[in-house]
């Protein structure tokens, strides 16, 4: 584990350069141990793919003389908590409807993979997924756990548009798209639930540590559940 | 209790300090580009700290007030009329009910905030009333504002407002009603090459020597294309040794990452929270707010500092900054 400042109003913890499971699936208990402990001047708790984002409130009238030191220490002495009966976190069903008209990268990632669509479809439904960090846009999970079969690399020109609930995939991840927005994922369909609601609780779909299992869905389904 | 929208001006929406806490589901604080300014336009009017105020950029608009408000133009200097009349900038001013108030071009500085007595009545979203456009939520509708608006002022917004001024001894029954003190501009450009400090970031030794030595030496152009996401810097192409892939990990206001063009992307306010581009600088907390009143085209140099100075520099700021504050608020009380 390294950590960095990133200037002086946070902090970087790095536990993996690489996309390691088992590293991101720990940093989840890390984080729950460090937010319980964190004292007010500490904003945010962010855990990302490889590692650990601590925020601090500049303003906040507790802030010490060096809050990088005092946040490190507080990180280091979490990481001596004996690691808790590990939290399995939600389990939650996402819709998909893979039909050619939301699936925009189908016939792309058939290519690549020498799979059907069919195939692609059983195999990115078939496998349990996990939330591995929730960033960029509100509620934009990213989740891991994909087949490797379906391993492909980003388009090579990101789309300036793809549609909100886009499921893509790129990077051995998947994606949901929250708004529409630019995005350089290979698109395989389309879940009708709201991935961000700002008026629910918790506004985001998808929290980190999530297991996600992906349910096809038809058309029709898709239009009752929208 | 009504403020209407005449003419939208370039970029106008509701702001105040932010969500906090929230970074974990990828939004981020958000808020007031230039939060001293924001501050002060709370501050003049008696309201306290976080009240709504709008945050106008560039080229104003042209509002009419449905009451009698105290208002305060705070920030960037703008051209600025109240019925024809020239409205004093950084000061409380009392208006009439129908009065307009009509806002031209920035003339230094690129943000300023109008607070008003009671503050904007708008619903909080996740605990804040700023408006978050790359999500389009809270605020307005989640949106800049347009032509024919009407923005809910507070119930009381009008008795505020005499009350108000009669602390001020404002004179009432003119038409421009206003004091002979203002509040101090922290954050606008005072030369014409902005001097912004930033520390090295943590891939910094990522880039080749002459681009790291390009990244302190060369004067940057802030880019047409700069929004409340991030401001594109212009400027010498800046090159990597290396083309290892990065793990999107927290990027946080004033992060300068550099994408695969070469050309380095300041995080302001409305940033994303993760990102995968090499992190070049992290600009110093103090200078930020100096950074968003850059308007497109303007010159800035970075000037290297430890996390140290910067705390410092960040320190004497806040004092500052606290004592014209507290200035104000004693102007209230007396």
């Amino acid at each position: 584990m390294r950590i960095e400042p990133l200037g002086e109003a946070a902090m970087y913890a790095e536990f993996s350069r690489t996309l390691d499971l088992e590293v991101n699936e720990g940093l989840q208990a890390i984080a729950t141990t460090v937010r319980e402990r964190a004292p007010a001047w500490i904003s945010d708790v962010v855990p990302s793919l490889g590692g650990l984002a601590l925020h601090f409130d500049l303003d906040h009238p507790e802030l010490p003389q060096a809050p990088l030191q005092v946040a490190s220490d507080l990180l280091r002495d979490c990481l001596k908590v004996p690691a808790r009966a590990r939290a399995r976190g939600r389990k939650v069903e996402v819709p998909v409807c893979y039909d050619a008209e939301f699936a925009l990268d189908m016939g792309e990632v058939a290519a690549q993979t020498g799979l059907d669509a069919a195939e692609i479809v059983r195999r990115h439904t078939a496998s349990e997924h996990r939330v591995l960090m929730v960033g960029f846009a509100p509620g934009q999970p990213y989740i891991g756990g994909l087949d490797a079969r379906l391993a492909v690399p980003r388009r090579a020109t990101p789309r300036t548009r793809v549609p909100a609930g886009s499921i893509a995939i790129a990077n051995a991840q998947s994606v949901v798209y929250p708004f529409e927005i630019a995005g350089g994922w290979n698109v395989l369909g389309r879940t009708p639930l709201r991935v961000f609601d700002p008026h629910r609780e918790p506004p985001s779909l998808l929290l980190p540590g999530d297991r996600v299992r992906f349910a096809p869905i038809a058309r029709a389904e898709f239009e009752r559940l929208k | 209790m009504s403020l209407r929208v005449l003419r939208p001006g370039l970029l106008t929406m509701v702001q105040d300090n932010g969500r906090r806490g929230l970074q974990h589901l990828g939004i981020v604080p958000g808020g007031a580009m230039d939060p001293a300014a924001f501050a002060f336009a709370n501050a003049l009017v008696g309201n306290s700290a976080g009240e709504a105020a709008l945050e106008i950029t560039l080229l104003g608009p042209q509002l009419e007030f449905g009451e009698d408000a105290l208002v305060a133009l705070c920030g960037a200097e703008f051209e600025a009329t109240l019925d024809g009349q020239p409205l004093p900038l950084d000061r409380p001013v009392l208006l009439q009910a129908g009065s307009r108030l009509a806002t031209g071009r920035a003339r230094r500085g690129s943000r300023a905030y109008l607070g008003v007595a009671g503050g904007i009545a708008l619903e909080p979203v996740l605990g804040s009333r700023s408006t978050y456009l790359p999500a389009g939520f809270g605020g307005y509708e989640g949106r800049a504002l347009r032509a024919g608006d009407v923005l809910p002022l507070a119930p009381d917004a009008a008795r505020l407002a005499r009350q108000r001024a009669d602390r001020l001894q404002l004179q009432e029954g003119r038409p421009l009603s206003s004091v002979h003190w203002s509040a101090p501009s922290l954050t606008l450009p005072e030369q014409e090459f902005a001097v912004i400090h930033a520390m090295e970031g943590r891939h910094f030794g990522w880039f080749d020597a002459a681009s790291q030595r390009a990244f302190f030496d060369a004067s940057w152009r802030v880019s047409p294309a700069s929004d409340r996401m991030g401001f594109r810097l212009l400027g010498p192409a800046l090159a990597r040794l290396n083309r290892d892939e990065i793990l999107s990990e927290p990027t946080c206001l004033g992060t300068v990452q550099v994408p695969a063009d070469g050309a380095p992307i300041a995080l302001m306010a409305d940033h994303q929270t993760t990102g995968g581009y090499p992190k070049i600088a992290e600009i110093a907390a103090a200078d930020v707010p100096r950074l968003a009143q850059l308007a497109p085209g303007a010159a800035l140099r970075f000037a290297r500092c430890t996390l140290a100075e910067a705390l410092e520099l960040r320190r004497a700021t806040r004092q500052r900054f606290e004592s014209a504050r507290r200035g104000i608020a004693w102007k209230y009380q007396s």
